[in-house]
């Protein structure tokens, strides 16, 4: 295939999506409006679940098997890395040697560790009842856990994050919410259907059946997915050299 | 789209958006991108979606500009290294 025929077809694709975009946008509904039929149908299950936050009901009730999807997504993503960035045979270790930090830099970042990781498992735990969820809080208490990095060095994190530990609460969380969704077809009724435990009271930390489980299950996932993560990149950034001289 | 609050993120979402774009070195880019980043966090929670822009914040601008910064880092080692020759 030439220039000309490659530059025809990709014009004739663009004109074609540019065609059904502009069709799809002539027929959508006004910016802002005050009618919002989903809208309105998530918000009175979420309250017949008493589910404060309609957004965790939406993603850990009503649309559980989506966020089963987008969390298998995140896990063989992280697999896919550990599995590209481990140490190869021409590849060696190197001791990260300790590096000076500015002691503004170094108060800083030890002073708000804590408080981020706890914004972050706050972040979790109240995911059925305001804004955020297992994601958030999962991704904020695992890049504040770095903080570390930055205050001190490298020999810190890795002293304080074995990722081994991290490696199986991501398989073991992964594997929590399936069980929980295995639950709901004992009990009789249907994969991840939320009729196993009470609804609880509206508004607290136990309300919402099995949302709060599901969001934690999330959360622990996230968290240690990141952590997985960031530890693979960061050994390829920081310790692991190539074998000079073949 | 009469919201001011509406328009004013937007225009900082175009102006972050085509920032991240002309920039060529990687490292000032991710810089950008965690800027972007914080710009469709305040768009989100302008728009009443605070669960996306915590999702926005969380990812957009902690996460992608770090594995980003790694990933630079890595790459100029291995430059560096080549350069160098044999150490020992």
């Amino acid at each position: 295939m030439n220039r000309r025929v490659r530059l025809l077809m990709v014009l004739a694709g663009g004109a074609g999506l540019a065609a059904l975009l502009v069709a799809a946008c002539l027929d959508m509904p006004g910016f802002g409006g005050d009618r919002h039929p989903y809208g309105d149908r998530a918000v009175h299950e979420s309250l017949a679940r008493r589910t404060a936050n309609t957004i965790a009901s939406v993603n850990f009730d009503q649309r559980a098997f989506d966020t089963l999807g987008e969390m298998t997504i995140l896990f063989g993503a992280v697999l896919g890395t550990v599995v590209l960035l481990r140490q190869t045979r021409d590849e060696r270790r190197a001791a990260p040697r300790p590096e000076d930090v500015a002691p503004p830099v170094r108060r800083y970042a030890l002073a708000v560790l804590p408080v981020a990781v706890l914004t972050g498992l706050y972040v979790i735990a109240h995911g059925q009842l305001s804004p955020g969820g297992g994601f958030q809080g999962g991704v904020v208490a695992a890049t504040a856990l770095h903080l570390l990095y930055l205050g001190a060095d490298y020999r810190a994190l890795e002293r304080i994050r074995p990722v081994g530990l991290y490696e199986v609460g991501d398989a073991l969380a992964a594997s929590a919410y399936l069980v929980l969704g295995l639950a709901g077809v004992l009990a009789g009724t249907a994969f991840l259907a939320n009729t196993l435990l009470p609804y609880g009271t509206f508004n607290t930390l136990t309300s919402g059946g099995t949302v709060p489980l599901l969001n934690a299950a999330i959360g622990m996932e996230v968290a240690c997915a990141v952590v997985v993560l960031l530890a693979r990149f960061l050994d390829q950034a920081v310790e692991i050299e190539e074998e000079s001289g073949t | 789209m009469d919201d001011p609050a509406v328009v004013v993120a937007l225009l900082l979402v175009a102006a972050a958006a085509t920032t991240a774009v002309a920039v060529r070195d990687p490292v000032r880019q991710a810089l950008v991108l965690a800027v972007l980043g914080l710009a469709l966090a305040v768009l989100f929670t302008v728009l009443q979606a605070p669960d996306v822009a915590l999702s926005q914040l969380a990812v957009g601008s902690a996460l992608t500009p770090l594995l980003l910064l790694l990933s630079v880092r890595k790459v100029r080692r291995r430059q560096k290294q080549e350069t160098k020759g044999e150490p020992e």
